[in-house]
């Protein structure tokens, strides 16, 4: 009844780990692992060797772009990469202009998969796993009984979500012949509710006190905690208020979960084109002018002054917070696409 | 495009919708302080945990009470308070436990409820819950009759449609009348379906662990007393929220995706016959489009008047730039009113400053409570 091995502890993880990542190499990622160096491209070591990275934040503040840029990093620097996105989510694939990629692990670039994580579908694996007997499973998914159960216990869901991903996340692969990946990165659903979702497995322990889904629920918190193998990115904006609830999401993450926090990625960073003396010469051309000139002058003391709050808010963010904070600039771009995307991996440290 | 205030004439309750990082929650406030400014007593609601909304109203913290914004603080910000702006954090546990209170029919019952561990998680973290919560908060505060306009800043859902449909799932999962006769062995639904019902449970206990399940018939057994009230209530709010004097506000951002977001939450509300009053769009880059086809001549222009072809250059760029997100933004709005086929959608800038606080409010409401002459100005982008 065991979907998942994590039993076999810590050691066995990490050797697994280590050989996978030589045979990602030996499968022909060397190229990318040379054109990532003429790049000029240094690899992201604690973060994007871990196994399993979970992207996290409040709404709108580009976690799926920064997922997406990580992995097409971790994929150029030649480790085979999946994002994924949780309830039936699909901005990622609209990033590459790809159809809906559903339930499904679908080649978006060289060495990185996409997949949208559906709890329905996940609920249906998970028990074609558990299920050896063909007869029972196909009793269970014509029973109308289980499928009301399975709807009407709270937090089963994000459960069931988490075990893919965990199952995305193992190298001895449950689902037959499936694909091994070297990195798995999470675009996790916004917080408030964020926190709840990585908290899923522990409640869940807590509520099942026996049985199989309290013992897996243990294992899920236990991947989740374990720092040597799972990290977090928390994606914030350079204002105000988001600055503080990236503060206190990684506190929460920290103190409450204990899970690690390796990265605090601020997104959307005006670049500084203009000097201090600049904006004042511009803003008095500003006052003599009109037209094109006058507007013109007037967007770039506005970029100018956006730029500084923003550093203000930088300084503020890096006070607050203990993770390493990275800087994504603001990228003039009407949306963001695959482009933008490989823009902002290459810019990723 | 019309002010706010002419939007929620006659309106009782204001719900802001829309999804996570559009700036929902200081819409909200910017609505609740630019009504109370006018003479009404307004309260705003949110859900939100991180404490947005006290900070931009000088409040230390909010709590499952309302709680009035120091009129003074308005003085210091230049601003007329003439009604009343109260706030209140929504405590989603709290109105669950309240309202569980309310109907039980006895204290044993109500504890029965209050002490199961299905009650606690589900009241605490199922998805559905909070969105519940806050309109049967905003139904209490409602009846109550204190305020003139209440303005509900709803909750980050990721997908806007949540919000809609969390009532009706929470209430089809507190009734579970198809889960409770299959939680009797007896019972008689067990027995029509047979072997299969049983065989079913059991490999669900199997994996679930038997706590949960009996957790499960627990927490049902504990609610059927209370389930006729709560259907009776969930009734009541969604009248409620279809009622003529209650106004659906769909607050959006600029990009492709927002405004996609808001066209699919119109069409879910239309479809819901829920009243839509307009949709905001926060953080507008306003065009010059008076400006266009004198670009080619700008470089040369900024290099003589500011004898510096490097920084001329530079400018110019940035122009280009700011430029470019002003057409995409008034496209997008543009194919935003068309879809839903309303004048009703009000601008915001960019601002050059970070919104939180009172003053960055009355900032925004420069254009939300825009004066039809001001609009005009707005419109050609002169303010």
């Amino acid at each position: 009844m065991r979907l998942f091995n994590l039993h076999r502890g810590g050691r066995g993880l990490v050797l697994a780990a280590k050989e996978s990542h030589c045979a990602g190499i030996r499968r022909g990622a060397r190229f990318s692992c040379r054109a990532a160096k003429l790049l000029g491209i240094t690899p992201i070591p604690e973060l994007l060797d871990k196994r399993l990275v979970f992207v996290t934040g409040k709404g709108g503040v580009g976690k799926t772009t920064v997922a997406v840029a990580l992995g097409l990093r971790a994929a150029e620097e030649g480790k085979r990469t999946i994002v994924c996105e949780v309830s039936s989510q699909e901005n990622a694939s609209r990033i590459f202009a790809h159809t809906e990629v559903g339930f499904h692990e679908v080649e978006m670039a060289e060495n990185l998969w996409s997949i949208s994580i559906d709890p329905d579908e996940s609920m249906r694996e998970y028990v074609l796993l558990q299920l050896k007997v063909r007869a029972m499973r196909d009793m269970l998914f014509r029973s109308r009984i289980f499928s009301y159960l399975a709807a009407a216990t709270p937090g089963l869901k994000e459960l069931v979500t988490i075990g893919k991903i965990w199952e995305l996340a193992q190298l001895d692969r449950k689902v037959k012949s499936a694909r091994k990946y070297d990195l798995v990165i999470v675009d996790a659903p916004a917080t408030g509710h964020g926190i709840g979702f990585l908290q899923t497995p522990r409640t869940f322990a807590a509520i099942a006190r026996v049985g199989p889904i309290h013992s897996q629920a243990q294992q899920l918190d236990r991947l989740i905690t374990d720092h040597e193998h799972t990290g977090t990115a928390i994606v914030a904006l350079p204002e105000e208020m988001p600055v503080n609830e990236s503060a206190a999401l990684e506190r929460e993450l920290r103190e409450e979960m204990g899970v690690a926090v390796d990265r605090v990625y601020l997104n959307g960073l005006y670049p500084e084109r203009f000097s201090k003396e600049e904006a004042e010469r511009l803003a008095e051309l500003a006052e003599g002018e009109d037209g094109i000139v006058r507007a013109s002058a007037r967007a770039a003391i506005s970029e100018h002054g956006r730029a500084r709050s923003q550093r203000a808010q930088l300084a503020r963010l890096r006070r607050r917070v203990e993770a390493p904070v990275k800087t994504l600039p603001f990228l003039f771009e009407p949306e963001l696409g695959a482009e933008g995307a490989q823009q902002l991996a290459r810019r990723l440290n | 495009m019309p002010a706010v205030d002419e939007i929620l004439e006659g309106k009782d309750i204001c719900i802001c919708a829309g999804s996570g990082g559009v700036g929902k929650t200081t819409t909200s406030a910017a609505i609740a302080s630019g009504m109370a400014a006018r003479g009404l007593r307004v309260c705003v609601l949110t859900i939100d945990p991180a404490k947005r909304l006290a900070d931009s109203l000088g409040l230390r913290e909010l709590g499952n009470d309302a709680k009035r914004v120091d009129p003074a603080l308005f003085e210091q910000h230049g601003i007329e308070m003439k009604g009343e702006l109260w706030a209140m954090m929504l405590d989603a546990k709290a109105t669950f436990d309240d309202l569980v209170a309310r109907q039980a029919p006895d204290e044993e019952s109500r504890d029965r409820v209050l002490n199961n561990r299905i009650y606690q998680q589900i009241s605490n973290a199922l998805a559905g819950s909070q969105e519940y919560m806050a309109m049967e908060k905003l139904f209490e505060l409602h009846t109550e009759g204190r305020f003139d306009l209440l303005v509900l800043d709803t909750p980050p859902t990721r997908n806007a449609l949540d919000f809609l449909d969390a009532p009706r799932r929470l209430t089809q999962f507190i009734e579970g009348r198809s889960l409770r006769v299959f939680m009797k062995p007896t019972g008689l639904a067990a027995r029509v379906a047979g072997r299969g019902a049983s065989v079913a449970l059991s490999v669900f206990k199997r994996i679930v662990g038997f706590d949960l399940l009996a957790d499960l018939a627990e927490f049902f057994n504990a609610f059927s007393g209370m389930v006729d009230g709560f259907q009776a209530r969930a009734k009541r709010v969604n009248s409620l929220l279809s009622d003529p004097h209650t106004c659906f506000l769909v607050v959006c951002g600029p990009q492709g995706e927002p405004i996609n977001e808001a066209v699919y939450f119109h069409r879910k509300l239309v479809e819901a016959e829920l009243p839509f009053g307009g949709v905001i769009v926060n953080k507008v880059h306003y065009p010059a489009e008076r400006l266009r086809g004198e670009s080619d001549d700008l470089r040369a222009a900024l290099s003589e008047k500011l004898d510096d072809d490097d920084l001329a250059g530079r400018v110019a760029d940035n122009f280009a730039d700011y430029q470019a997100l002003a057409q995409r933004d008034a496209h997008n709005i543009e194919h935003l009113a068309a879809e839903l086929r309303t004048k009703g959608v009000i601008r915001v800038p960019y601002l050059d400053e970070d919104v939180h606080d009172l003053g960055g409010l009355a900032e925004i409401n420069r254009y939300l409570f825009a004066s039809s002459e001001r609009r005009i100005e707005i419109a050609a982008g002169r303010a």
